[in-house]
């Protein structure tokens, strides 16, 4: 016979302005296996707590009810006490009577409050009744952190994290780190040159004895669970071998044959024995080997020939690694919507009509033309620019339906290195709203415009047509009611960001969540902004959507302190409050598998003597289940109980009512 | 109403010159209409005072000097007043008279206003009158 105590808590007034809380300490003293009840005005004060404490030891309790508000507020308080008091933690229970009772009844009468309190406090005592104590699952934590993607927020989170002590291996798919930042000219609101905020963090990075750079690699395969995944990596074949190479660049200048910078964006070329650009992280070349004559045709080697310490190495191959770690971090950032989308607008038609990024790459000292503004066709400088923002943002049938949210300031800043550079150029910019929201962000727009004399018209482009050697830009300005026709020399359209080819496949393997666009999905909006639904896996940058710079560092950095936090002691406490099989009447058809929004069912073989399988079952993995209860719901056998709410507690409590 | 747009028109020589009378930089409008939602008489003017802002920033000088919103407004201030960038609409066309006033040609002529109403109109009204729309 179990020994339970019963405390009603008064809440002040809140409670017991419509609940006779003396009736129901009375009333609940007549249940069997209830050998003490009480009533006091806050319980949760701390002479209330002494008095829960001081009552387990008198009346030998060996569990508790406290009815009093949602345990949201003060389960984790109550189970605590219980704990100092000598009884698990997980035989105490709550009964709401507060929000759920007391403040939905105004009857000062206190009739009807007193009735649903007694009801709410005899169910849960029923439910204790058939409660078992638990313990927390401990998990070890392997202390290394995988980085996915080295653009800002990646390379912010690996240093953070480096910093704090952990090792961090940094996966990154291009052959050098920098990411998109690294093609950016200036950056907004401060006008500061991108290259030269962004190398030092890079060349940190490289140095950093506590990360390991995996450039020119990508991640195959995801398996484990928080604390303890196992990733597989192929690093792609460079065709150079890393650790005799100098970087001194004999082989590119030599090597023969051209291919389009993917990094400037097919305004320039570059050789098939490349680095993306000239800082680039490590500074050891790869070969387009699609492209590459010798490895192709086995004819040209020119490369291997000039290359001084004979790093050039034709015959190798990707290598496949496995890696232990406890955190990854996703950073896989954003691309621009492709040009297909842009038929009136012209993109990829007429020549002198780019996007943004181009745009970057012309303003950037390091690009193409050496940071002289010059249309693509001839080479001139142009003496007009109409930049078109919300080209496929906002847009829902042909493009996407967000906002990309960084256009209107690089928009803004592009009018102003465009006026900076040629003095005497106009540049008009169509918009639909301006979004400056940001610190210093509007009056870099407002300088656009009053100081740069950026002429600024509201409403869509909706033709971009050649004639005689000028773009011509059919638009509209709902400001002045009219329809406005500019013949300009070049034309920068703000492409909307989307999310990288293959965020989707990724997402799959890590088994987190991503949206209609496939941006990833962070846990809570507002309060989870970087954790995902598996735990151990975190998210930067524009992964998530659009962000700026300052937003995507801000988030690396709160991804390497959640990281931080996961791996600051040797074993993770988890809730106990797990999903569990019944080995007996599991009958293995799965649905539990695919019901986990979490993935933590893994599907087990039990094998006999002779190593025969004979019989399969599913397993929760304790690490990775968050008690969410779906699987329960989902199993056709009723196999599968919720520790702390099974079926028998859930059944006991509405039996009693 | 369609516009062609350049550099000339946004930088042309009248609106310079009513910018540079009126002491007002168009740039600094925003567009929110504030001007004209205050305007005791907008809804006389053939263009409301915030639009003809934003003609003289689209340069297009003759649609401002073709319409009767600078004969309309009675330079109360209200414009001035709400203006949340500092913007005297009232200011603009205040220069707009000026200049229109400038070529000799007078808005109203005294010899066309009726002998009644010159007799019961108040003294002080007509002389504002002819120092508004006289040259």
């Amino acid at each position: 016979m179990s020994r339970i105590g019963v405390f009603i808590c008064q809440c002040g007034t809140n409670i017991a302005d419509t609940v006779d809380t003396e009736k129901v300490a009375e009333e609940m003293k007549k249940i069997p296996g209830v050998v003490h009840t009480q009533d006091y005005k806050f319980m949760c004060s701390s002479p209330g707590q002494k008095m829960l404490k001081e009552a387990v030891k008198k009346h030998r309790l060996d569990g508790m009810i406290v009815s009093a508000c949602s345990p949201h507020m003060h389960e984790k308080t109550f189970r605590r006490a219980c704990e100092s008091a000598g009884i698990n933690p997980y035989m105490c229970e709550i009964a709401n009577i507060r929000e759920q009772c007391s403040w939905v009844h105004h009857d000062k009468t206190k009739e009807t409050g007193t009735v649903k309190s007694l009801d709410l406090t005899r169910m849960t005592i029923e439910r204790l009744k058939k409660n078992q104590p638990l313990k927390p699952n401990k998990i070890p934590v392997n202390k290394r952190a995988l980085i996915i993607g080295g653009g800002i927020a990646g390379i912010q989170a690996a240093l953070d994290i480096a910093d704090g002590g952990r090792e961090v291996l940094l996966v990154e798919k291009t052959p050098s780190i920098g990411g998109n930042m690294a093609k950016l000219s200036e950056t907004f609101p401060t006008m500061d040159c991108s290259q030269c905020i962004l190398t030092p963090k890079m060349v940190e990075a490289e140095l950093h004895e506590n990360i390991t750079l995996m450039t020119y690699s990508e991640v195959e395969k995801i398996e484990g669970f928080i604390g303890n995944f196992r990733v597989t990596i192929r690093k792609k074949a460079r065709y150079v071998n890393e650790e005799l190479c100098t970087g001194c660049g004999d082989c590119w200048d030599k090597c023969p044959f051209k291919q389009d910078s993917e990094f400037e964006h097919g305004l320039k070329k570059r050789k098939v024995i490349y680095t993306p650009f000239p800082q680039s992280v490590p500074n050891i070349p790869v070969i387009d080997a699609p492209n590459c004559a010798m490895l192709q045709k086995g004819k040209c080697g020119v490369c291997a020939k000039v290359c001084g310490p004979k790093a050039v190495d034709f015959e190798q191959k990707d290598i496949v690694v496995e890696e232990k770690v406890g955190a990854i971090v996703v950073a896989t950032g954003y691309d621009l919507m492709p040009n297909e989308h842009f038929g009136e607008y012209g993109y990829g038609r007429i020549k002198d009509v780019i996007n943004g990024l181009q745009f970057e790459r012309l303003a950037s000292s390091s690009g193409p033309t050496g940071g002289k503004i010059l249309r693509p066709s001839d080479g001139k400088e142009p003496q007009s620019i109409v930049f078109i923002q919300c080209a496929g943002s906002r847009d829902e049938k042909k493009g996407v339906s967000y906002c990309s949210k960084i256009c209107c300031m690089y928009t803004a800043k592009h009018t102003m290195l465009y006026r900076h550079k040629v003095h005497d150029g106009q540049s008009y910019v169509f918009y639909m709203d301006i979004r400056s929201g940001g610190k210093r962000y509007e009056e870099f727009v407002r300088g656009a415009i009053e100081k740069d004399g950026a002429m600024y018209l509201r409403g869509r482009v909706s033709r971009v047509y050649e004639k005689d050697g000028k773009v011509i830009v059919q638009g509209a300005d709902t400001l002045s009611d009219s329809q406005v026709e500019i013949e300009a020399d070049m034309v920068v359209l703000a492409t909307a960001l989307v999310s990288r080819p293959g965020a989707d496949t990724l997402a799959q393997k890590l088994g987190i969540g991503y949206d209609k666009h496939k941006f990833y999905n962070e846990y809570h909006p507002k309060l989870k902004p970087v954790e995902t639904v598996t735990a151990g896996i975190f998210l930067a940058g524009t992964c998530l959507g659009p962000m700026d710079v300052p937003e995507s560092v801000a988030q690396g950095s709160a991804a390497a302190s959640k990281v931080l936090v996961l791996t600051s002691s040797d074993e993770m406490i988890k809730d106990p409050t797990t999903a569990i099989v019944n080995d007996f009447t599991c009958n293995a058809c799965w649905d539990c598998v695919v019901a986990c929004p979490y993935s933590a069912i893994e599907k087990t073989d039990i094998k006999d003597r002779e190593g025969n399988v004979i019989r399969r079952l599913a397993h929760v993995n304790d690490g990775v289940c968050t008690g969410c209860g779906t699987c329960v719901a989902a199993c056709r056998s009723k196999a599968i109980d919720l520790k702390g709410y099974t079926d028998e507690q859930v059944y006991a409590a509405i039996n009693a009512f | 109403m369609k516009i062609k747009l350049s550099k000339s028109d946004i930088d042309g020589a009248l609106v310079t010159q009513i910018s540079k009378v009126s002491g007002e930089d168009f740039k600094q409008c925003y567009q929110c209409g504030n001007c004209s939602g205050g305007c005791p008489v907008s809804y006389a003017m053939d263009i409301p005072p915030s639009q003809i802002i934003r003609f003289l920033q689209l340069g297009r000088f003759e649609l401002v000097m073709e319409a009767n919103s600078m004969w309309v407004c009675v330079g109360c201030l209200q414009c001035y007043s709400r203006c949340p960038k500092g913007v005297s609409a009232a200011n603009i066309l205040e220069a707009a008279r000026q200049l229109s006033l400038r070529k000799g040609t007078d808005h109203e002529r005294i010899e066309d206003l009726p002998v009644s109403f010159l007799k019961t109109a108040p003294q002080q009204a007509i002389v504002c009158g002819f120092r508004k729309f006289v040259s």
